[in-house]
């Protein structure tokens, strides 16, 4: 479904158009209602009216989740990077043109690489990337820079199931699809907080467990979470014990005769093995129980669930992916599948979810530093000679390259010198990220292509060129479930912003390759990327225990070539379709929902391989410094490095500021109060400080003794101290490269304040203020988390000392306090300035470091800093935080009796026509007497505004 | 002049002196208590004044031009010949025959008395003593010209009369104390057209009532609107034109300050002149007991002129509640003795909102909570000991007064509600209510507030008399 397109005549006109949603990897559709106005100066603008769930879309079937439902939210252009920027000498940002900005950074690739050779530079990409944009710059990293250090944050995602893919299917191909959920009759979760990473696929799981009442769910996690919700089993294993679990299943299945013989000996390979390897470690159920420290009772009812169904859905995600032995861990997933034969079948297979909305494009495109490209690597015979001939690419490397932890430390290292970073933050989102932002200041060049003002990565720039961004952007992406859709461009990207496939392909043309990246648009790369599946791909696919015939040909699975043969508006109309993508007997499109249904895999002989795993626990050691297992991951409503969902007031209410989870015992012996603030310290190598996470403390009883959670969205844009990367080693699976982000090692301790804050400030104050951080930080801060609200920027901040507060706002607000409440015995203050009558800040400090016990009603608040003047009743309210529930009186009139303007008045217009009948019923004007005159003035303007009303009526 | 009606009876049971507010509204009580509003005697009530009685309160509307003076009757000559009520009017009583129990004119006249009530209100103070060599210095009626009280209708006239005339002439007017009647006083003559002065002693503006913030936020207003405010002015001696006309006076500084017309509005002077002749027991006032008993059983005193446990008044509060006894007591119905209590001063000056009770001056261990809206020139100060509420001002926004009042005679523990009893007291307070009274831990007596609430307002007491200069406070209300 396209856009329709806008008619130039009426001033307003609606349309309606599809797209997916740009956060995980459920890859939902997007229906969207669009409007057209003519802007002054007859230009026509199209904004986002409405956004819905696509119904015709086969990922959530017009289901959508909070952080979805708030698209619309995300939008303005307040905060968009619209500008090319280049560093100066003096190290400011300076606004360039294009053209400089391109130039700048074809010579200085030119220079590099004619001096330091191609490899001196790198790209570090994005599951966030379309995958046109992926497929273009891989081709000009790859195929014309001549450097194979180009890797993606989807290292940080799903490294290791991709690894565990092409170990145990000979390629990285996921064998389900969702409705494999909805027809399991065992689904089994495994280090996935479904509910609030996939909402939308929870959503369908719990729906189908209604509909299938034999339908079961095991939830496999650390943590209690909320997918529990939803558990006819809970495994709260010991962090890291997922392989010994799984492993053991392997020996249970093949102890009770539970494993699929005929399956086994004609389609797999390494069964033997695995199993010797599973049974290296006592497989009783009491010994598997106790290293997973869970009860054994529960363990033997998932392993006979699981040995005794077919129909076994395994959805695994970061919680098996990002670890030290991620790769092992999915295959020994696998392995259970694969013994079972539990695999091809509806309702059955080893399911990794991705967390990006475009992960699985990337890897469609080969953008990981270890892939060449379109699902062939370095080492896939005929590979480098096929991608060669069909890119014309003159310097296609020899082997693969840093992988993204190694990335950085070749950066660190000044082995990198120019580094393109794309729709990511680094900065951020890496583990050990203080050696991270190091790399990234020594590095000489900079280039970051990015949406957003506020991503840490940006202060590390030295060339910042704007993107564009959702509803901009136009091209494919690729969800979970090998599901390709189209994300449709629908407005005009703000100012000089530009996709991402053309700063490439501009690149790529300044450096003298002006045919191989002459494109006209999204379609025509799609197009090459498609026709590049099938080049040379052999088909049909071999059957198992043949020999390759044609030595030409590089046989991969995926294989898109008939979408090559889409003209723009077939590409413009695409149907979401599940590659590999055939055409039919009439000539149809034909997508393939669930893969080795004929059993034969991607193997050289087609056989499936079971791998010998030897379950590992963590790297990051525990001692007695750093005791407590730290754990990370997503909340609900944000995404990544809150660059977008921060601009959605809504999506911060549900967790506002940075925390920090612990058992009630783990909190209780370090003295932590609910609600207090608390700080994260790791340690590293050498004993030294590895990071400073201060968040609030929510005690829970979800969380297992000795273990911590923390989320890992905060960047320093949105508080002082909860970069959740800072805390974590940059150890990461041998295979895969993947950090293990699951498995810190930490100590928790409260962090003591004297005072804390909630600051609320104006928009109009924050416009160009990028000191206010500074401002904090002489307030003796030891912490602030900023909280974007729509009419307003929350701060919360905790401190040392006693800060002169009202010089500090009169002079960092630039708006003295023209409400001011202070409790000086307890250290309680609040204020509020205001600029022409308007609200534009509003503080409340409050003694101690134990939780403000009241927020105040920022709903309301914000509503008053949207009012262009209060009322005297809300003024009166506006330092408690929220609208008084007393009836607003007015101005007083009987002083005695304490009878306000308006209840008089309303007195009157209810019947009580005489200062008599007003103070029989309100006793106004029986003590004294001195407000007789006002009442009686009262009575006669009411009466008089009777017979005016009477008047009109006639 | 003689009682016009006698007709009823010849022995009246009641007898009244003075007519005041106090006076009236213990009329109305009586009546208003009396089976079928039918006093059961005879009543006979002798005032000073020629007119029916008047809200004397409303005299500040009067002269600001925002009521006329039919406006300040309550009621008319038939209402006290339909209640079997004797009015004198114009005639006041000069002595009191305690021995024949009967009330003596001016005129001569004789009034036989069961029971007595004396309600004779209180005087005009002067600040310095007048020059001796003026005739009449001794009453207020017989101030020397230029100079006056602001008490009765009869100075409203006057007053007006001057603004008339101080228009044409161009003089201005001097007033003399910056308490609530001072500023009514100067609020009024400059709405009249006159260039006013007012003098204060303090350092501040109703200094007895208001902390120096309050009283900075009222100062500032009234100057706004015109009003010369000169505090701190102690004044040296009276000026006075060679005929014996008060022309305005010298300060302690040296500086002469000139007017047509000078206002005293330094206090009062309880009005005990006959009752101390007929020997009834005075201190600063008539020493009355909880029925309001003088020393002599037939004789009652009320309001300005009497006096409670050392205690004087003059305020309406405490005024209508010894007359709530009073009536009762003459009525012969049962009624609990009046007690002296905190007292809340609630107000309006010239259109300002304030509200005062409790203590003023923080002690070193209270704590202050200041709210402030320098835009709506709302103010609030909260004084708190031991987390109870000890003092109040409020300014501009005084809708949480009575709350507050009520929650500092209780002596209520305000932990709870700590933060919001600054920003939003009304509803604090009304949240405290209904989570149910407060537990006693904080208290052992188990009986919140009884003990604090004497023991403040014997503090209270204190303040006051050390901070006293003249007889009695200046009067916010001026009752009976």
């Amino acid at each position: 479904m396209q856009a329709s397109k806008p008619q130039s005549t009426s001033e307003s006109s609606p349309c309606s158009a599809s797209t997916t949603c740009p956060y995980c990897g459920v890859g939902c559709g997007v229906s969207l209602e669009l409007e057209t106005r003519a802007q002054e100066g007859g230009e026509l603008k199209r904004s986002i009216t409405a956004v819905s769930g696509d119904n015709d879309h086969p990922a959530n079937y017009g289901r959508l989740c909070v952080k979805g439902s708030a698209l619309a939210e995300t939008l303005s252009s307040s905060g968009r990077l619209t500008q090319p920027q280049i560093r100066d000498a003096a190290g400011v940002l300076r606004e360039v043109s294009w053209d400089t900005a391109l130039e700048l950074i074809a010579a200085r690739f030119g220079e590099l690489r004619s001096t330091h050779g191609g490899d001196s530079i790198a790209a570090y990409l994005s599951g966030q990337l379309l995958t046109e944009d992926y497929y273009l710059a891989n081709k000009l990293f790859k195929g014309f820079i001549g450097t194979p250090h180009l890797d993606t944050n989807s290292r940080l995602c799903m490294a290791s199931a991709v690894v565990a893919h092409k170990r145990a299917f000979g390629a990285d191909a996921v064998p389900c699809s969702y409705e494999d959920l909805e027809r399991a009759e065992l689904v089994v979760l495994v280090g996935s907080n479904l509910a609030w990473n996939h909402p939308v696929l929870f959503q369908r799981l719990k729906q189908a467990r209604i509909d299938n009442p034999l339908l079961r769910i095991v939830v496999i996690d650390p943590r209690l979470t909320d997918s529990c919700e939803i558990a006819d089993l809970y495994l709260g294993i010991r962090p890291g014990s997922d392989a010994r679990l799984f492993n053991g299943l392997l020996a249970y299945m093949a102890e009770r005769g539970r494993t699929d013989r005929l399956y086994l000996e004609a389609h797999t390979q390494g069964f033997d093995a695995a199993l010797k390897q599973a049974k290296r470690d006592d497989c009783s159920l009491s010994a598997i129980a106790r290293d997973c420290d869970i009860d054994v009772e529960r363990l033997e009812t998932f392993y006979y669930w699981f040995a005794t169904q077919l129909h076994v859905v395994t959805l695994f995600s970061q919680g098996v992916n990002q670890s030290t032995s991620g790769t092992d861990k999915g295959n020994a997933i696998i392995n259970c599948h694969l013994a079972g034969g539990k695999i091809g079948l509806p309702g059955a297979g080893p399911f990794s979810i991705t967390g990006q909305p475009n992960a699985m494009g990337g890897r469609e495109v080969g953008g990981l530093a270890n892939q060449l490209a379109a699902h062939m690597d370095y080492d896939t015979p005929g590979a480098r000679a096929l991608v060669s001939e069909f890119w014309k690419a003159p310097n296609l490397p020899e082997g693969p390259g840093h992988k993204a932890v190694e990335l950085f430390a070749a950066l660190g290292r000044g082995e990198i010198k120019a580094l393109w970073i794309m729709a990511t933050n680094p900065a951020v989102s890496l583990p050990d990220s203080a050696r991270v932002r190091a790399a990234l200041a020594v590095c000489p060049l900079v280039i970051v292509s990015e949406c957003m003002a506020d991503s840490d990565t940006l202060a590390y720039a030295d060339v910042v060129l704007p993107a564009s961004s959702w509803s901009e952007k136009d091209g494919t992406v690729t969800n979970s479930e090998r599901c390709i859709s189209r994300q449709r461009g629908l407005l005009t990207p703000p100012g000089e912003a530009r996709h991402d496939w053309w700063q490439l392909a501009e690149v790529g043309k300044r450096m003298g390759y002006q045919e191989a990246f002459d494109y006209s648009g999204p379609h025509a790369i799609f197009h090459e990327h498609a026709r590049l599946s099938g080049f040379r791909n052999s088909a049909p696919r071999l059957k198992a225990g043949r020999k390759p015939t044609a030595t030409s040909s590089v046989k991969r699975l995926f294989n898109i070539a008939p979408l090559a043969e889409l003209d723009r508006a077939g590409y413009d109309a695409l149907k979401p379709i599940q590659w590999p993508v055939r055409r039919g007997d009439k000539g149809e499109l034909i997508g393939t929902p669930r893969l080795f249904e004929d059993a034969t895999f991607n193997t050289p002989n087609g056989r499936a391989r079971l791998v010998p795993v030897v379950p590992q626990l963590p790297q990051q050691a525990l001692s007695d410094a750093v005791p407590l297992r730290l754990n990370t991951g997503r909340i609900r409503d944000q995404w990544h490095t809150m660059t977008r969902t921060a601009r959605s007031a809504r999506l911060m209410n549900h967790r506002a500021e940075p925390f920090v989870e612990l058992h009630p015992q783990d909190a209780a012996t370090r003295g932590l109060q609910d609600g207090g603030l608390a700080r994260l310290k790791g340690r590293d190598e050498q004993g030294g400080l590895r990071g400073d996470y201060r968040a609030r403390v929510r005690i829970s009883s979800g969380q297992r003794r000795g273990e911590v959670f923390i989320p890992m969205h905060w960047s320093d844009h949105f508080a002082s101290h909860a970069r959740a990367g800072a805390l974590l080693a940059g150890l990461v699976d041998p295979f895969s490269g993947q950090p293990e982000s699951k498995h810190g090692a930490v100590e928790v301790e409260s962090l003591p304040c004297e005072w804390q804050a909630t600051l609320l400030i104006a928009p109009s104050i924050l416009a160009g203020r990028e000191d206010l951080a500074d401002a904090v930080a002489q307030l003796d801060g030891r912490y602030w988390a900023r909280i974007p609200q729509s009419a307003l920027v929350r701060y919360q901040l905790a401190g040392q000392g006693q800060p002169d507060w009202q010089h500090w706002c009169e002079s960092h607000l630039g708006v003295p306090a023209g409400l001011w409440a202070q409790d000086a015995a307890q250290g309680g203050i609040s204020a509020a300035g205001f600029r022409d009558g308007r609200l534009v800040w509003w503080l409340k400090v409050m003694p101690g470091d134990a939780h403000l016990d009241r927020q105040p009603n920022i709903a309301w608040l914000g509503e008053c800093f949207a009012s262009e003047q209060l009322s005297a009743h809300e003024r009166r309210s506006l330092l408690a935080g929220r609208l008084s529930g007393q009836a607003d009186v007015g101005a007083m009139v009987c002083a005695c009796h304490q009878v306000g303007e308006l209840t008089i008045r309303q007195a009157i217009q209810s019947g009580d026509g005489s200062v008599e009948a007003l103070g029989a019923r309100l006793a106004c004007g029986t003590r004294c007497g001195s407000c007789l005159p006002e009442l009686k003035r009262l009575v006669e303007e009411e009466r008089s505004d009777e017979r005016t009303d009477s008047l009109e009526m006639a | 002049m003689h009682p016009s009606s006698t007709t009823r009876e010849p022995t009246p049971a009641l007898v009244i002196i003075g007519h005041g507010m106090a006076a009236q509204k213990l009329l109305e009580q009586l009546v208003s208590l009396s089976p079928d509003q039918q006093l059961p005697w005879p009543v006979t009530v002798i005032g000073e004044e020629p007119h029916l009685p008047y809200n004397r309160i409303q005299l500040s509307p009067l002269l600001a031009g925002e009521t006329r003076t039919e406006g300040l009757i309550s009621q008319q000559a038939d209402w006290f010949s339909r209640h079997g009520i004797t009015r004198i009017s114009g005639d006041p009583a000069s002595q009191i025959d305690r021995a024949a129990r009967c009330v003596e004119t001016a005129s001569g006249g004789r009034i036989p008395y069961q029971r007595l009530v004396i309600a004779t209100g209180s005087r005009p103070a002067l600040p310095l003593p007048l020059p001796a060599h003026l005739p009449k210095a001794s009453s207020v009626n017989d101030w020397p010209p230029g100079l006056m009280g602001f008490r009765d209708l009869k100075d409203v006239e006057q007053m007006q009369a001057a603004c008339l005339a101080g228009r044409q002439a161009g003089a201005g007017a001097l007033v003399i104390g910056g308490g609530l009647l001072g500023l009514e006083a100067a609020e009024g003559l400059r709405k009249g057209g006159l260039e006013v002065t007012l003098l204060q002693r303090s350092e501040r503006l109703m200094n007895r009532q208001l902390d120096e913030v309050a009283a900075g936020l009222l100062e500032r207003e009234l100057r706004e609107r015109g009003l010369d405010i000169i505090t701190g002015a102690h004044l040296e001696e009276w000026l006075e034109s060679p005929a014996g006309r008060i022309s305005g006076v010298r300060l302690t500084d040296g500086r002469e300050l000139h007017a047509g017309l000078t206002i005293a509005a330094t206090g009062i002077r309880p009005e005990i002149e006959f009752a101390r002749a007929a020997g009834l027991a005075c201190q600063r006032a008539i020493q009355v007991d909880g029925h309001l008993l003088t020393s002599d059983p037939h004789i009652h005193a009320l309001g300005e002129c009497c006096e409670v446990d050392g205690e004087t008044f003059g305020l309406i509060e405490p005024i209508w509640a010894q007359i709530e006894v009073l009536a009762r007591q003459l009525l012969a119905q049962p009624t609990p003795p009046y007690r002296n209590a905190p007292l809340a001063t609630r107000l309006k000056v010239s259109g300002i909102d304030l509200y005062s009770c409790g203590e003023l001056a923080p002690q070193p261990n209270d704590e202050v909570l200041v709210y402030q809206d320098h835009a709506l020139g709302d103010y609030r100060r909260l004084l708190l000991r031991e987390e109870r509420l000890v003092g109040v001002v409020l300014y501009g926004d005084v809708s949480a007064g009575n709350a507050l009042f009520e929650a500092l005679k209780a002596g209520t523990p305000l932990t709870r509600i700590r933060e919001d009893l600054l920003l939003m007291p009304a509803e604090a307070l009304a949240r405290l209510t209904q989570d149910g009274p407060p537990t006693a831990p904080d208290d052992p007596s188990g009986k919140p507030g009884t003990q604090d609430m004497t023991d403040q307002h014997r503090d209270r007491d204190t303040t006051d008399k050390t901070d006293k200069t003249d007889n009695t406070p200046d009067t916010f209300e001026e009752a009976a």
